[in-house]
């Protein structure tokens, strides 16, 4: 299956998680360097190698310029173009140890060329998804992004050692996506990744705001890759939260420990971690291999916690049954799975709420309830079910009432710190 | 609810994100803020080319503003390239044009790229890792204020 699969199905044996950051570098030894302080570190790991914004838009001109002047310090990931395949060939195989697989994460909507060049340099795995890397990250229409990653899919399945594709649908918008959405999105771009000839995928999902509704969707999600992935080798990916990050150290590894369990629980296999520095800039070498130690220390006390104690619940808000339409009602639209969700795009069945895409209906609206759950606040054509009507008073969304939702995450857990910080200092 | 002692006028805001930036939460919320406070806004949405930013501030379109927020890091070298040529064009020497978000990769080590982007062109610069971003945002308020105070109104036809 790949080496990438192998080492994830090796720790599922060994029930452990594998941990994996969010890690790119301009310069091409930091990247090495970065990669070799993952792959020794004291956790069940894989590589991450993150490309910068630049190489994401096809602007690889401003990359190569960007490394010329000031050898990549300026980029916010790796230019994998401007380096070309010899050069991440070779980065490669110098931390390939132990086969030490390596995803190349990239956001973009039109990424054959990124992906001839991986499968040049022999990449393990990638990600991405014709809606999700789509309708969030640019302008390009759905239906030709749809087009070029069909494309992608086959490139990739055909390559001499066929790679490994995450679907990104699990994590639309970052937050404020109902978790049903967000479920049949990623099963959804998973079904085309397995009509495009790839027979080895795992599915996303992010943490959103609520712990027992998160295990409802990840038990929904495993439920119905089952259903529609036959033949297909799969996992579930799960990603720490990627909203707007708490502030303080304690809020930060609290929301980081919170998505360990999370994983553990919901039988997840591998997670990818977010670091306290990133509320305010990239994060070092270091404090990516602190969070992700951190995470692997979690992860085998809640799997020991779960012998001894009663694991938390899933909620049971009707989720599995939401996410089934959702992807029955967008099936129905369609002979293949990228027909049926262009179309289903297109007549908003599905609707992406806040997605500014102008292939998105853009008529649906989500909010966090009063039980703290995301909820649909507006249906628009969807076949979802109303239920809330949101933190605070009723009415039209302001400004205000969107930053309380998107910092709803960030005030629980700082809270714990002010609060802490009370408990110490004397009256 | 604060009131402007001085008589406003609703500004035509254009926002949009910068060519190499994905991220949208900073322009929904910019959208709702602007339009409370009595603004229209067109959003052009996430990585505009720097042409469509451009062509979408020229002619009946042209904004009274242009607002450029950005989050990725790139925003000093994206930025920087987009308000040179957009100096260097007749039509839109003019035009007020601000930038604010994480303007840089580097943190605290990037507290002069306020002042390199207002030398190139910047009408007003808003850096969060200068400035915490609620002052930030006071200020750009304020900035708004003073700038429908002196604006001149909207053309009844030109809506």
């Amino acid at each position: 299956m790949g080496r990438f699969a192998d080492r994830v199905r090796a720790a599922r044996a060994e029930r452990r998680l594998v941990v994996q950051p969010r890690m790119g570098f301009g310069a091409l030894e930091k990247m090495r360097a970065g990669l070799l302080a993952v792959r020794d570190c004291r956790a069940t790991t894989v590589g991450t190698v993150t490309l910068d914004s630049y190489t994401r838009v096809g602007d690889h001109a401003s990359a190569r310029r960007a490394l010329a002047e000031t050898g990549g310090a300026d980029l916010n990931g790796f230019p994998l173009q401007a380096y070309g395949a010899r050069a991440v060939r070779e980065l490669l195989a110098s931390v390939a140890a132990d086969g030490f697989p390596v995803q190349v994460r990239h956001g973009s909507p039109l990424p054959l060329d990124l992906f001839r060049t991986m499968v040049e340099a022999g990449v393990d795995a990638t990600e991405g998804g014709p809606v999700s890397y789509c309708l969030p990250y640019g302008r390009v229409p759905l239906p030709e992004a749809a087009d070029n990653w069909a494309r992608c899919c086959e490139l990739a399945a055909e390559a001499p050692r066929p790679m490994h594709l995450e679907t990104f649908g699990g994590c639309m918008l970052g937050q404020l996506c109902p978790p049903s959405l967000l479920v049949a999105l990623s099963v959804l771009e998973a079904r085309f990744f397995r009509e495009h000839g790839l027979r080895s995928v795992s599915l996303s999902y992010a943490q959103q705001v609520h712990l027992g509704q998160d295990l409802e969707a990840l038990a929904a999600l495993r439920r119905l890759a089952a259903e529609h992935l036959p033949g297909v080798d799969w996992h579930v990916t799960l990603y720490t939260y990627m909203g707007v990050f708490p502030r303080t150290p304690i809020g930060s590894f609290r929301l980081l420990e919170d998505s360990v369990r999370l994983a553990v629980h919901s039988g997840t296999e591998r997670l990818i971690v977010k670091t306290p520095a990133e509320a305010r800039r990239i994060p070092a070498i270091e404090e990516n291999v602190e969070a992700l130690e951190f995470a692997d220390a979690i992860a085998r006390q809640a799997a020991a916690d779960c012998a001894v104690t009663r694991c938390p619940e899933p909620a049971g808000t009707g989720l599995l049954d939401e996410a089934r339409t959702l992807i029955d009602a967008t099936l129905e639209l369609g002979r293949t799975t990228g027909a049926a969700l262009v179309s289903a795009f297109a007549r908003g069945v599905l609707d992406v709420p806040y997605c500014l895409h102008r292939d998105n209906a853009g008529a649906a609206r989500a909010v966090i309830d009063e039980h703290g759950m995301l909820a649909w606040s507006r249906a628009g054509g969807m076949p979802v079910t109303v239920r809330g009507t949101g933190l605070g008073s009723p009415g039209p969304l302001t400004a205000r009432r969107l930053t309380t939702m998107l910092a709803h995450n960030e005030r629980r857990y700082d809270r714990e710190h002010t609060v802490g910080a009370l408990l110490r200092s004397p009256a | 609810m604060s009131v402007h002692p001085i008589r406003t006028h609703p500004l035509r805001v254009t926002v949009s994100s910068v060519s190499s930036d994905a991220h949208m939460w900073n322009l929904v919320h910019l959208q709702l803020l602007l339009e409370e406070a009595g603004h229209e806004v067109t959003n052009l949405g996430v990585c505009p080319p720097d042409a469509t930013v451009l062509d979408a501030c020229r002619g009946a379109d042209r904004p009274d503003l242009l607002v450029l927020s950005t989050v990725n890091g790139h925003g000093h070298l994206d930025g920087l390239r987009l308000v040179r040529t957009l100096r260097r064009d007749p039509e839109l020497a003019a035009l007020p044009v601000v930038i604010g978000g994480k303007l840089g990769v580097r943190g605290a080590a990037d507290d002069r790229l306020g002042q390199r982007l207002l030398d190139a062109g910047f009408t007003a610069v808003f850096n969060e890792t200068e400035e915490p971003a609620e002052r930030l945002l006071a200020d750009f308020l304020g900035f708004l204020g003073t700038l429908a105070a002196t604006a001149p109104p909207i053309p009844a036809g030109a809506r």
